[in-house]
């Protein structure tokens, strides 16, 4: 019996040292970015779809039984999850994975963060203190994070740290070549101005040269209104946005309705990966970004 | 720019100089001029592109303020203050005059039929603002975690839960210790604020009295089991002073409770949890105010042992499991509780016929409810529960019986029920206010039609909800 029960010890150790790392991943960007970098040392499970806002997620029991079981949870940090994932982390009596943790990793961290208010105050709607938490839209942020997180996972799983580095360099030079590719495609949306249903592409229309000159949502988080709607459509006379802009999760109702009174296109952008069929992975999504943008403007 | 002026100057030049010269002298110096001209243009054209360039860049770098979360500023000892929130509540309410409100068949929680202990307001009629909860909570260090919530009312500063959580014991294990709502049943762990109607369902008004949850001074161990689908166990043990016990006074364990959850999703869209739950504790001279064999007034005396069991089920629907624009939530509950011991009645008024002779008690006691919100803008939701309780037969023993009379609704022989609409507006994810119709049919040959307009706000850092 004690043999049954050293060898049956003996075999979990292996299979620990054997198995890949167990990855939480809240959003499908990261999700993408961690199989990347980690190939097939890393197990994902991806909290959220693309067709899910990641603002507004219940913490589902699936969850928690997920969140029991990973080594690093990659979240995306800066309050985005902050209705749903705390909750999910403290209830799942999992100690590697609580902030402050290397278990724990927060992807917008890594980056400078756009529109970080000064004063917070929620009549402005629904800020996040932390600035625009929508980072990966900037593909140059993508590699920041990539960089990090390289640096994690070696931390979380040291025997592999040598393959990390690998992947983390066989993706640069392929996402670099790619910025480059990108950035000569989407030369014509320089100074293009678009209208958002949310502030969902803040970190897109930055990296493009883009103008945002309006939100559907009259304050972050409140639904679209009539009277933000018609206030819009009075200042498309000065100021003349292109193209109505919204992610696979938003409702289609408000941006066409713009749309159609202001006879511009609108245009649904996968956000995430998923969020199209051609957005298979993160050069799929940016791919097909860039493409619906320049449709759009023909 | 300058140099835009500097080759028409040029050109200007060299125009006056070749009117002397021969037409091939002519055609040469044209094209070179035509050449400078080419040269200079293009150097001015990429010179105003590294201008613009330049200027872009700068107005990048004056929005790409540093993040603040990164950079902690040194000595600023505010930034680990708790996270604060306060939940503003308040109603209207319509309903009939009753003197005496109870659930008729039920032994009212606090030993009378009023709102003592309960919540303020949702017994009151008319205009009236129910207890306001300030809750604070942060991270002790890096093993616990702390919470506090204090429920504010006239004159008074009630506990309603101040426990510490930890964080690293790791393997599933969660220990809470301190002042906390109980893990048995769906609804018990919800605070009054995140209700879907305006009050707690009949059950949880018998079970635990109005403030519709059982609170427990005590410890709770919970193990979630490294499974795909959540299988989670827990276990409490505590004073047991709240209804249906007592506070006694020992050293012992006072109450204890055992529960087990289950849940997972089905597809992308559809996610469950069913629970089953088991309470235990013990009331020694638990009061109630009784109209004794003679009609005076008297306590009724209750020392003995309640057992409970709790059943619960929550199924929710969004499309694409995207719950912002429509979703859809069914939740159902149901008790038993079996009470046994014995039972006296003493008055200090003339003429009683209560002396504290004791006897048998027993009651075997049900009921049920359920509900279903359906969310169908960002804003608007509509839902409808249905409560069902039935008193069973008390038995009360022959000797204590003659004292405490017949005709006390509290062990009458009855099913009480109510049916609620509810329609509530949600400005943002922070407001709310709801209409609320009930029928309540509670109380035996009463029907009480109640309107309820409820208002429900949260300031500050709003923490999580469970599911």
């Amino acid at each position: 019996m004690r043999k049954l029960i050293s060898f049956a010890v003996l075999g979990m150790v292996c299979l620990r040292a054997w198995a890949a790392v167990e990855v939480f991943a809240t959003v499908p960007e990261w999700g993408a970015l961690t199989r990347e970098i980690g190939g097939d040392k890393v197990n994902v499970y991806i909290a959220t779809t693309a067709f899910q806002d990641p603002h507004r997620i219940d913490a589902r029991p699936s969850l928690l039984a997920r969140a029991r079981r990973a080594q690093l949870v990659v979240a995306n940090g800066a309050e985005l999850e902050t209705g749903w994932l705390p909750v999910v982390l403290r209830e799942s009596g999992n100690a590697l994975i609580q902030p402050g943790h290397d278990g724990y990793f927060e992807a917008a961290a890594q980056v400078v963060r756009l529109d970080v208010p000064s004063v917070l105050d929620r009549a402005q709607g629904d800020v996040h203190a932390a600035g625009n938490p929508h980072v990966h839209l900037d593909p140059r942020n993508v590699l920041k994070v990539g960089q990090a997180l390289a640096q994690r996972l070696a931390r979380v799983d040291p025997d592999n740290a040598g393959i990390y580095q690998a992947n983390l360099a066989a993706f640069s030079g392929r996402w670099q070549a790619a910025i480059g590719r990108w950035e000569t495609a989407a030369a014509p949306l320089r100074g293009v101005a678009v209208v958002v249903h949310h502030q969902s592409f803040a970190y897109l229309t930055h990296w493009l040269g883009m103008q945002e000159v309006g939100a559907l949502e009259p304050k972050p988080g409140i639904e679209p209104s009539s009277g933000q709607l018609t206030a819009l459509l009075q200042s498309q006379q000065t100021r003349p946005a292109r193209l109505v802009l919204r992610t696979a999760y938003q409702q289609d109702g408000p941006s066409n309705w713009f749309a159609a009174k202001a006879g511009i296109p609108a245009l649904m952008l996968p956000f995430t990966v998923g969020g199209s069929a051609q957005a298979k992975d993160l050069f799929g999504l940016f791919d097909d970004s860039i493409d619906r943008l320049l449709k759009g403007l023909r | 720019m300058l140099k835009k002026p500097i080759a028409m100057a040029v050109l200007a030049v060299l125009s006056c100089a070749v009117q002397a010269a021969d037409d091939a002298d002519l055609a040469v110096i044209r094209s070179q001029i035509e050449e400078l001209k080419k040269s200079y243009e293009q150097r001015i054209a990429s010179l105003e592109e590294k201008l613009a360039r330049t200027q872009a860049g700068s107005a990048v770098n004056r929005s790409d303020k540093p993040a603040v979360a990164d950079q902690p500023v040194p000595g600023k000892a505010s930034g680990f203050n708790p996270e604060v929130s306060l939940i503003l509540q308040g109603r209207y309410k319509s309903m009939k005059d009753v003197a005496e409100r109870g659930i008729t068949g039920f032994v009212p929680a606090g030993g009378h039929a009023h709102e003592d202990g309960g919540i303020k307001g949702i017994s009151k009629r008319g205009f009236s603002v129910d207890h306001t909860e300030l809750m604070l909570s942060a991270n002790v260090d890096p093993y616990w975690r702390g919470q506090a919530i204090l429920a504010m009312a006239d004159g008074e500063v009630e506990v309603e839960e101040a426990w510490v959580q930890s964080l690293a014991i790791g393997h599933g294990v969660g220990l809470k210790a301190g002042r906390y709502l109980s893990g048995i049943g769906y609804l018990n762990e919800q605070h009054p604020h995140a209700w879907d109607f305006a009050d707690a369902p009949l059950m949880y008004s018998a079970l635990f009295g109005e403030h519709g949850s059982y609170a427990q001074d005590g410890v709770q161990l919970k193990w979630l089991a490294p499974t795909s689908m959540m299988l989670e166990f827990g276990a409490e043990v505590g004073r047991g002073a709240n209804f249906p016990g007592t506070d006694r006074n020992g050293n012992g364990i006072g109450a204890s409770a055992i529960f087990a959850h289950i849940g997972d999703d089905v597809g992308v869209a559809h996610s469950w949890r069913a629970g089953l739950s088991y309470q235990r504790t013990r009331a020694r001279g638990r009061e109630a105010e009784v109209h004794d064999a003679n009609d005076v007034h008297g306590e009724a005396l209750f020392s003995g042992e309640s057992k409970t069991w709790l059943a619960d089920f929550v199924w929710k629907w969004a499309p694409d499991g995207n719950p912002k624009y429509r979703n859809f939530k069914f939740q159902g509950e149901y008790f038993n509780r079996r009470e046994s011991g014995d039972i006296g009645c003493e008055s200090d008024e003339a003429g009683a016929a209560c002396s504290g002779v004791r006897d048998l008690y027993r009651s075997r006691q049900s009921g049920w409810y359920a509900q279903a919100v359906y969310q169908f803008t960002p804003n608007w939701r509509a839902g409808v529960r249905y409560d069902r309780l039935n008193s069973g037969s008390t038995k009360i023993g022959a000797n204590a019986l003659a004292e405490i009379g017949n005709e006390n609704a509290m062990f009458k022989d009855f099913r009480p029920s109510r049916a609620s609409l509810m329609v509530d507006y949600g400005w943002s994810e922070f407001s709310r206010v709801r209409l609320q119709y009930a029928r309540d049919r509670s109380m035996a040959g009463i029907t009480d039609n109640q309107v309820t307009v409820q208002y429900i706000m949260s300031l500050g850092a709003h923490g999580a909800h469970k599911f």
